[in-house]
């Protein structure tokens, strides 16, 4: 099996460092599903309850991992534990390892404001933050170390709202009231500004909580097709309810149930397997829809 | 059967009606009492003027003074104490940990304590152990001891009232703490801060008992902090209490502390709009 | 860029300097409490050392210029000036929070409510006076001397009446709505609903609203000290002044010395232990009434 050059040295940099011209070889795939989150056997507790127990799975660059399962699975703890908002929950115990590129981030080494800078979060509900459209993007931005102290920064500053705004789709219809309060935005409007709130710390991974299960159906289509834009320059986890949204946007599928009392992943893999051919009993019957 | 009970449920509501219109009719009379005795002899001067002829004429220009000054020394002392201890019991210790338990308990006890002892322990440690004597100094940090309790349970309770999502979104975007607590949390809390600040500012000016021994009873314009001086409502109590033919000017001193009150009873309401007010309204 | 190790937890350098200034506020705002009962104790130990307790039950009478300190006059007045104001500002007070919850039209109970709450902020100062000039005089006409009991009463009333209705009105609002509903669905008519499903039901909140109100009406010193006369001297009916224990300290603390002074603070220090008992009386009452309601 041939490697390109420069891939013998980084296995891990795929799309990121520069490839040398060299002579032209087949080989595999330059974008073999490489992970960047990789947990093992991780276990969560709130006080006596067990919410998930040994999950194993990764989660690979560039592409949308669905969480899929009934209430009460865990997924939404889940998603917590990968950015350390756990850490927010004083009766939550953490056994296990989450690994993001390669370190696990529960040594007590880890910045937890760079990790959080790294992986975004976007909730079920839009808390779009109680200030101006423009503060609530530059108000993160100016925690992590842009402020509006010299001309340079005050020019970065505007280029990133910008350039955020037009990414989620937001620009045009904002970009005459950028100083009006966030709360006066459309439901959906609102989901679209806190994604963009996120996107504009240029995090690596977007972890998302049923993020268009609190809007209508026509902003639920339209975040929804942002997500799928986002793919590729971003690591999207998503946590739905909706099995229909999860085949058309997801690429990989993890479905969660409830055994024993506690959370436990039942099946992972490519999304295709995981609605056509899943190998587990109750995965099949959870997406028939005869069971959850 | 019917009868019987559709009788006792219009006693029920007759009596009811009774009580309420007692209530109102007292109140409408002590109103319409204080500002038949008051109105004509407030004006312009009255308010500037200082006091002739131990408060029988001239007005309460000095005295309005010394209760400013009073006051402003109680919030200096009381505010930053009082809204440091609700930022840390609202948002960076469990209510089941040592330390918590202990400072509310305090303040509870704090809540508690009748005028009349803040007084006196106004008198015996501020007056005579700290030496400041009777003392506008002396009479304000009293007073910032028994506004404690009041700016820290509105405080918390404002904080409190921020919707959890808020903190959890501003974690999730890797802000610190103390930076949304800044931007996000004290912003968004302003309102129910501000409501309380005023409710401490009319207790405040309320207050006697714990004046008489710890500011005195001076009633000319104060030179300094270390001077003495006498607050509205201790002139009120005095005009009656001690001056024979006082009662006029007593009524137009009642009618502008009750005005005071008045008007800030209703930016309380006018900011306390929206949250749930039983919770910041003194019981 | 996350590796390093500039950072512990999630608590950032600048949280932590943060949190040592928080918990100084806190610190000192806890010590006031200690300090005042430090002060408390230390200006009534003379007293408590010289004079045994049961003098004050069992001397002559009040005279602390010849040394006898006989507190129970005083005891009884506080006693029945707070028992008659409490008789009644109950009935008023919680009639009238009945009115606002259950009998009144939306903006009349706004109205009402509003009227309570400034009558609740009108200084204790003022009541005294308007009592003076108006309640006294009329109170002469009927049985000389003004100056009595039934002014001391009438006067608390109308100053503890707020305080019951503004607690005993966030109790039976608090009441569900399916009470309510399942009550009017059997066929009871309003009363009926209300004297047996609501009071019932808000029983503990209105308690501990009485209890709280019973606190204030002990504590109270200057409306009391304008209206009531101030003899030392038992009751013998509603028409004889009488002068409570806080009122007494605002007497004679201007030239009160050594162990007369002494005393005034012991019974600073009994006020104060009395008042507290109470709110903690009601706040533990008002904890046990919510678990109450959310087990059920």
């Amino acid at each position: 099996m041939t490697m390109y050059p420069s891939q013998s040295a980084k296995k891990n940099n795929c799309c990121e460092s520069a490839f040398t011209l060299g002579p032209l070889h087949t080989g595999p795939a330059c974008c073999d599903p490489q992970p960047v989150v990789q947990v093992e056997s991780l276990s969560l507790q709130y006080g006596h309850k067990m919410a998930l127990e040994n999950v194993t799975l990764d989660i690979y660059r560039g592409y949308i991992t669905a969480l899929i399962g009934p209430s009460g699975c865990g997924k939404t703890s889940f998603l917590s534990a990968l950015n350390r908002l756990v850490d927010l929950i004083p009766a939550c115990r953490v056994t296990g390892r989450i690994r993001v590129d390669g370190r696990d981030i529960y040594e007590s080494a880890c910045d937890v404001q760079a990790l959080r800078r790294q992986i975004g979060m976007i909730f079920q509900k839009p808390v779009p933050f109680p200030l101006s459209i423009r503060r609530n993007i530059a108000l993160p931005l100016h925690e992590h170390g842009i402020r509006q102290r010299s001309e340079v920064d005050a020019i970065v500053e505007q280029v990133i709202v910008e350039q955020v705004l037009r990414d989620v789709g937001l620009w045009d219809e904002v970009c005459d009231r950028l100083d009006a309060a966030a709360l006066s935005l459309s439901g959906g409007q609102q989901q679209r500004l806190c994604i963009a709130r996120a996107l504009a710390l240029s995090p690596k991974i977007l972890l998302m909580d049923e993020p268009c299960s609190a809007l209508d159906p026509i902003a639920s289509g339209v975040v929804e097709d942002l997500i799928s834009r986002l793919s590729g320059h971003y690591t999207i986890v998503l946590v739905t309810h909706n099995l229909a949204q999860a085949k058309r946007i997801a690429n990989y599928a993890a479905f969660f149930w409830v055994k024993e009392r506690a959370g436990q992943l039942i099946e992972f893999g490519r999304c295709r397997n995981i609605f056509e051919t899943p190998t587990h009993e109750l995965t099949a019957a959870y997406v028939n829809g005869t069971r959850g | 059967m019917n009868k019987r009970l559709l009788y006792r449920d219009h006693l029920a509501q007759w009596l009811i009606y009774l009580a309420v219109l007692t209530v109102s009719a007292v109140f409408i009379w002590i109103l319409s009492d204080l500002t038949r005795g008051g109105i004509t002899h407030l004006s312009w001067d009255f308010l500037t003027e200082s006091p002739h002829d131990a408060g029988r004429s001239g007005g309460i220009g000095p005295i309005l003074i010394s209760t400013f000054w009073i006051l402003l020394v109680a919030l200096t002392a009381a505010l930053p104490l009082a809204w440091t201890a609700a930022i840390l019991l609202a948002e960076f210790v469990s209510s089941s940990s040592r330390f918590g338990i202990i400072v509310r308990f305090s303040l509870q006890v704090l809540a508690g304590v009748p005028s009349i002892v803040f007084g006196l322990f106004g008198n015996a440690f501020f007056s005579i152990y700290l030496g400041m004597g009777f003392s506008i100094l002396s009479g304000g940090l009293t007073l910032a001891c028994m506004l404690l309790p009041i700016l820290v349970s509105t405080a918390k309770a404002g904080l409190c009232a921020v919707p959890q999502s808020y903190r959890l979104s501003a974690a999730a975007l890797g802000m610190s703490k103390t930076a949304s607590l800044i931007h996000l949390l004290l912003p968004a809390a302003a309102p129910a801060l501000a409501a309380g600040l005023l409710l401490g500012i009319g207790r405040a000016i309320a207050e006697t008992a714990a004046l008489i021994f710890t500011s005195g009873y001076v009633d000319r314009v104060p030179g300094s902090l270390l001077d003495s001086g006498r607050a509205l409502a201790l002139h009120i109590f005095d005009l009656s209490m001690n001056v024979p033919g006082g009662d006029q000017p007593a009524y137009a001193s009642a009618l502008v502390l009750v005005a005071l009150l008045l008007c800030i009873n209703i930016l309380v309401i006018k900011f306390a709009y929206g949250l749930q007010r039983k919770r910041i309204m003194p019981v | 860029m996350i590796w390093s190790k500039r950072n512990i937890l999630f608590f950032s350098v600048t949280d932590k300097l943060v949190l040592i200034v928080l918990r100084l506020g806190a610190v000192i705002a806890a010590l006031v409490m200690l300090l005042i009962l430090i002060f408390l104790l230390t200006e009534s130990w003379p007293a408590l050392i010289q004079i045994t307790p049961t003098r004050f039950l069992t001397d002559a009478s009040w005279h602390p210029l010849e040394s006898t300190y006989n507190l129970t006059p005083m005891f009884s007045g506080t006693l029945l000036a707070s028992v008659g104001a409490l008789v009644l500002a109950i009935p008023l007070g919680l009639a009238s929070a009945l009115f606002i919850v259950f009998y009144a039209s939306a903006r009349l109970a706004t109205s009402y409510r509003r009227l309570i709450e400034l009558l609740a902020g009108i200084p204790s100062v003022v009541f005294g006076f308007w009592g003076l000039t108006t309640l006294v005089p009329l109170i002469t006409q009927l049985h000389p001397p003004g100056a009595s009991l039934l002014a001391a009463i009438l006067v608390l009333t109308l100053m503890i009446l707020p305080t019951i209705t503004l607690t005993a009105f966030s109790a039976p609002q608090a009441v569900p709505d399916e009470f309510l509903r399942g009550a009017t669905a059997l066929g009871l008519s309003r009363w009926g609903m209300i004297s047996g499903v609501a009071l019932p039901a808000a029983r503990i909140g209105i308690v501990a609203g009485i209890i709280l109100a019973a606190g204030r009406a002990i504590g109270e010193t200057m409306a009391v000290l304008m209206v009531a006369g101030n003899v030392v001297q038992h009751p013998a009916g509603l028409f004889d002044p009488i002068r409570t224990l806080a009122a007494n300290i605002a007497l004679e603390m201007a030239y009160a010395m050594g162990d007369h002074r002494a005393v005034l603070f012991v019974t600073g220090f009994l006020l104060m232990l009395l008042i507290i008992i109470l709110a903690v009386a009601a706040d533990w009452l008002k904890k046990n009434s919510q678990d109450w309601s959310a087990s059920s």
